[in-house]
């Protein structure tokens, strides 16, 4: 079945079965590997996107669900110039260790900065609470989310 | 509050991750690539009777035991542990075979289709056999026959998983411009992949080489495992010469990969009639499953911290891991001593409140000074500021109003502080004696300098250290220093990444070594030093009697954990953190603490969210929905300060720092939750059901 989105702030068609794995057509057809499988079950949310905006678990959203969508990857988002302010951001504070969680952590930093520009320290953690980072204890990525609200006003 | 780090250096890899763009293992793209699933041990113990293999498509095969041209063996310290389980099996979800094809779905759908008979054994799930004992005493333990009283207290520790964030996987092909038979895996040890490899396809050194790509997480988990891996696959491409990739499913590496060893410890502490101490009576028991694996050496480990941060006069100390027919326990951030040092930390509080004199004061008297001889009867040699760091976690944290005030009758709060060592490096000789590490630097007409090591980054940030160790000592700019990650054809073998020896030891020789090259730096010329590890000449070990200096150094530190009960819902919640570390110099303070919050972290998951239980040998835990890791709600806010007291011979003053992080967790915790709830506590994970058992026993 076709399936229309945009991707990554371009349009796409893609000829697929529309209960893949969002997760699956992105990595193993587009070669889009910055989004990672950590669990499979939507507990970890490494293969988190952004669909409107909106976190999702790539992983628990079959390729049907994002017709019509806008999508954003971390190879996407990278391009843009709020990814500057929060990877700098994550850089300074020691937010990303073994790098398997980053992309996703850094895809819901920008949704919650985008809805909310200065988060409480509770808000940007429960906005990080869907993603499992093993490395930093969260207090680095808390702090880098800080940082980035301190510097990116406009998010 | 938002740190300012001064002395950290923009990391390496930091952008390739943040970006998406690191490679992980299943990122890398093989062309046409065959997929492995493994066919798994339904029984605990059995003999393996007949494997009836379904008819299988064209391009898909089976892998076992009979097509190992070597040795069914894959070493990590003994010959125990198979490639493949052949003619027994010892663990339920132990490898019988593997399944490879062109598709991931047909190789699991050909896996139902597998029939195996086994003939049932009695399965053994308790410590009761010993497979591994270790004794030894420090002063005279004859003593101990005239005490007036005993007292005495036993204390459990459970399982705990890695759970790093990417799942073991492994990449084999053959490479086309060498035709080495190619490995690329989630790993911490390239070499012992490497030397896995050779073992069972009888080769040598030269037919194969391990690289690393990005690893996402280890914490001792890809240790030992990924030899086991490497095994597998090498056999199976042996037979079939074809690119295979094998991941693993959360669902798989959860109950099937090892883990950390559940404990049982016993303590003794002999009093005379005046109620003065004689001295401890020390006997840990860890559960190391069906094969031994690293037990030993994770054993010898607990024995060692067995005192923690005491000196006692005289000490028996008694150690065993037991075998079980149970997937094997090994590697795991702080490699056994977590358990000793929890069941002493604990000890310590309850025999001050047994005594009835003060805690604090108490613990004082023993604490260690520089010169007090350790529990192996070797020598604290290092500069002890213990004081200095308990004073520090204590002004944090505004510890003694609120242990006070968390006294009182219902506080349902409570506030605990830990004290705890970690020994850096291989125990014992073992860095002269069983690793030898080897470190090449050279530097080309372009005075362009590259060095090899076979350490690996799983996101301690020590290839950004040990980079910046080579570029600070030769003083040229960072451009001119490559330094890539481990491939087992280029690099000589500097030792696995484990036992937080990278920085104390190999950082240690990346300095040498760039200082020789330094030394005879000649612009313009091709030059090449090979530096050989030299340990400390105060270090003498015997391992047979657990005689002698244990470490070439020590990292101290103190944890202060706040925490909240709920006596409604029998919840806990951890409110706040404070910890104080001596880390001897830290090189990068940003990357320094991150291990720090990071491994206080995992330490207060094994506290009391993260359970793994066996019944009749089977994990009940199998993914991240019911193995609970803990979020960032789950987690506080972590005030981390370190004491600057540089380590003679470590790189720069620099002692390891990873496993530290991790060791005073759960004692603090526990003790917190002891003043909360008014009652002792003997046993972690800390779940509601268990706090309901302890808050119900009171009435």
């Amino acid at each position: 079945m076709k399936i229309n989105f945009v991707l990554n702030h371009k349009p796409i068609e893609l000829d697929v079965n529309p209960t893949r794995r969002l997760l699956d057509v992105l990595r193993e057809d587009l070669h889009l590997t910055g989004t990672k499988e950590g669990c499979g079950e939507g507990e970890c949310g490494a293969c988190t996107v952004l669909v409107d905006d909106k976190p999702y678990n790539s992983c628990l959203t079959p390729v049907l669900n994002v017709q019509d969508k806008e999508v954003l990857t971390i190879e996407g988002f990278r391009e843009m110039k709020e990814y500057r302010i929060i990877a700098d951001a994550f850089a300074d504070m020691g937010g990303s260790q073994c790098g398997f969680c980053t992309p996703g952590m850094i895809l819901v930093s920008y949704a919650l900065l985008k809805n909310n520009p200065h988060p409480t320290d509770e808000e940007i953690r429960f906005a990080l609470s869907g993603n499992i980072c093993r490395c930093t204890g969260y207090q680095a990525i808390v702090n880098a989310v800080k940082v980035a609200s301190e510097k990116g006003v406009k998010l | 509050m938002i740190p300012k780090y001064l002395t950290s250096v923009k990391k390496v890899d930091n952008e390739e991750k943040m970006a998406g763009l690191a490679l992980f293992t299943d990122d890398i793209q093989v062309e046409g690539a065959y997929f492995a699933v493994t066919l798994r041990s339904e029984k605990a113990h059995a003999k393996i009777l007949d494997i009836k293999v379904p008819t299988l498509p064209k391009d898909y095969y089976f892998i076992s035991a009979k097509d190992i041209p070597g040795e069914n063996v894959c070493n990590i310290i003994v010959d125990d542990w198979p490639v493949f389980a052949d003619k027994e099996t010892n663990y339920i979800g132990e490898s019988i075979g593997l399944v490879v094809g062109p598709d991931k779905e047909k190789c699991l759908d050909l896996l139902n289709e597998f029939e195996v008979t086994y003939e049932e054994l009695e399965p053994v799930f308790e410590m009761k056999d010993s497979y591994v004992h270790k004794e030894f005493t420090k002063g005279n333990v004859d003593l101990f026959k005239s005490s007036a009283k005993v007292f005495s207290e036993s204390f459990e520790t459970g399982y705990q998983e890695q759970a790093y964030l990417e799942p073991q996987g492994m990449l084999v092909y053959f490479d086309k411009d060498d035709g080495r038979l190619t490995v690329k895996a989630s790993m911490q040890c390239p070499f012992y992949i490497h030397k896995a490899i050779m073992r069972v396809l009888n080769w040598p050194e030269e037919k194969i080489k391990v690289i690393q790509p990005a690893v996402g997480g280890a914490f001792g988990g890809k240790e030992h495992y990924p030899s086991l891996m490497g095994a597998q696959l090498a056999t199976a491409i042996n037979k079939i010469h074809h690119p295979i990739k094998m991941i693993f499913d959360r669902k798989e590496d959860v109950p099937f990969t090892t883990k950390r060893h559940p404990s049982k410890t016993d303590i003794s502490a002999y009093l005379d009639d005046k109620n003065n101490l004689i001295g401890l009576k020390i006997h840990v028991n860890i559960d190391g499953g069906a094969y031994i694996g690293c037990s030993m050496v994770v054993l010898s480990r607990a024995l060692i911290a067995a005192t923690n941060t005491y000196t006692f006069e005289n000490v028996e100390i008694i150690g065993d891991a037991y075998h079980t027919n149970k997937v094997p326990s090994a590697a795991f951030r702080g490699f056994g001593s977590p358990q000793s040092i929890f069941a002493m930390e604990l000890f310590i509080n309850h025999l001050a409140d047994y005594l009835g004199v003060d805690r604090f004061v108490f613990k004082n008297k023993y604490h260690v000074k520089t010169g007090d001889v350790t529990s192996t009867s070797g020598i604290f040699r290092d500069e002890i500021v213990l004081d200095k760091i308990i004073e520090k976690a204590k002004k944090m944290s505004d510890f003694d109003r609120k242990f006070k005030e968390y006294s009182k009758p219902n506080s349902n709060r409570g506030i605990g502080i830990s004290t705890f060592l970690h020994g850096c490096g291989f125990t014992g000789s073992g860095e002269s004696t069983i690793i030898n590490a080897q470190l090449k630097i050279k530097k080309d007409k372009n005075d362009i300098v590259t060095f090899y090591t076979s350490q690996v980054d799983f996101g301690q940030g020590n290839r950004t250290t040990l980079k910046r160790i080579v570029v600070d000592t030769l003083g040229i700019p960072e451009d001119h220093v490559i330094y890539d990650a481990p491939d087992t054809s280029k690099t000589l073998s500097t030792g696995p990444t484990a036992a937080s020896r990278t920085i104390i030891i190999v950082g240690g020789l990346a300095a040498k070594a760039a200082q020789h090259l330094k030394d005879i730096w000649v612009s313009g010329k091709e030059q090449e030093i090979v530096e050989p590890y030299v340990g400390p000449s105060y270090i003498k070990w015997d391992e047979d009697k657990m005689q002698g200096d244990a470490y070439p150094g020590y990292a101290w530190g103190a944890n202060v954990v706040e925490v909240s009960f709920d006596p409604v819902t029998y919840q806990v919640k951890v409110e706040h953190t404070w910890s104080v570390y001596d880390v001897g110099h830290a090189i990068d303070e940003r990357i320094v603490i991150g291990q720090a919050d990071g491994g206080l972290a995992q330490a207060l998951g094994w506290s009391y969210l993260e359970k793994e239980e066996a019944v009749d040998g089977r994990f009940m835990q199998k993914k991240f929905s019911d193995y609970i890791v803990p979020t960032s709600m789950d987690l506080p806010e972590m005030e981390t300060a370190l004491i600057d007291n540089p380590f003679k011979y470590g790189a720069f003053g620099a002692k390891g720092a990873g496993e530290l992080t991790f060791v005073g967790g759960a004692p603090a915790f526990a003790l917190a939750f002891e003043q909360a709830i008014k009652k002792p506590v003997h046993k972690i994970p800390l779940t509601p059901e268990l706090i309901m058992e302890l808050v119900k026993d009171e009435d």
